[in-house]
């Protein structure tokens, strides 16, 4: 298989994610756009990870950063929920243009 | 060996197909839960790429991490913030910023599909062999230690302060 099938995978995954975060409103489906982003960077992590172990069977780099990012998710969902949580009870509404306190 | 190539180039694309049309769903899709529940194909046609990459532990990973915990907190989250159960039509921008983001996502992927094109053209995996999951773990516990340390401390660190965001006192 080429390299390139992930790669260009990834971006596609990746260029959805940015339309996501950018186009939603719902703080909600923000997070979720940004999962879709780690989860292209995860596919390239592993591609690239397969190909350096095919050259050398000890190197397996590219599985051990998916597994960071992988962590690091879990840890960005939980924040963020909690975070959007927080903007929902106070101000009763998940929408991204009602949280502009610090707007001029 | 060639008929195996083969079936594993089907299999990738149509794998591929089901991860951008969920994503799609998920981007655009009117109804909250069902975006989730479009996001947890995605994340299943994600590990099912790993395992044609042969990284068996890290799409058990996927699995056990990101459609057992992350999809269901997503589900909390939309139930604890009482979202519309139906559809609902405020859940985006206007068609105004819509197409701007659609031209800027475009662009990116112009860009990124430039590049990746010029520079790993025609470049091969290689032989595909199974990353055994005792290599994986050998990896992170000799080279990958004090970064292993440090996202689990990341990890202790963010969930608590998860928890103190989202008490009510």
């Amino acid at each position: 298989m080429l390299i390139n099938q992930f790669l260009f995978l990834g971006a596609i995954l990746f260029c959805i994610g940015v339309y996501g975060v950018l186009v939603r409103r719902n703080l909600v489906l923000v997070l979720m756009s940004i999962e879709l982003i780690l989860n292209a960077v995860n596919i390239n992590l592993v591609a690239f990870g397969a190909m350096w172990h095919a050259t050398d069977p000890a190197n397996l780099s590219g599985q051990v950063f998916a597994l960071f990012v992988i962590a690091v998710a879990a840890a960005e969902v939980g924040v963020g929920l909690a975070l959007v949580l927080m903007i929902f009870r106070n101000r009763q509404s998940i929408d991204a243009d009602d949280v502009d306190l610090l707007k001029g | 060996m060639l008929a195996l190539l083969v079936a594993q180039n089907i299999a990738f694309y149509v794998i591929a197909a089901l991860i951008v049309f969920g994503a799609l769903r998920v981007v655009t899709c009117k109804n909250l839960v069902h975006a989730a529940l479009w996001l947890v194909l995605v994340l299943a046609g994600v590990a099912a790429q790993y395992i044609l990459v042969a990284a068996e532990f890290v799409a058990i990973t996927q699995i056990l991490v990101y459609l057992g915990a992350i999809v269901v907190l997503f589900l909390f989250g939309i139930m604890l913030t009482r979202a519309k159960t139906g559809t609902d039509t405020d859940l985006d921008h206007g068609s105004g910023k819509k197409i701007i983001s659609g031209v800027i996502g475009l662009l990116l992927l112009g860009i990124m599909g430039y590049a990746l094109w010029d520079e790993y053209r025609g470049q091969e995996i290689g032989n595909l062999t199974v990353q055994r999951t005792a290599a994986v773990s050998d990896s992170i516990f000799s080279t990958y230690l004090l970064p292993f340390e440090v996202i689990s401390v990341l990890l202790l660190a963010a969930l608590i302060g998860a928890i103190v965001l989202a008490r009510r006192d």
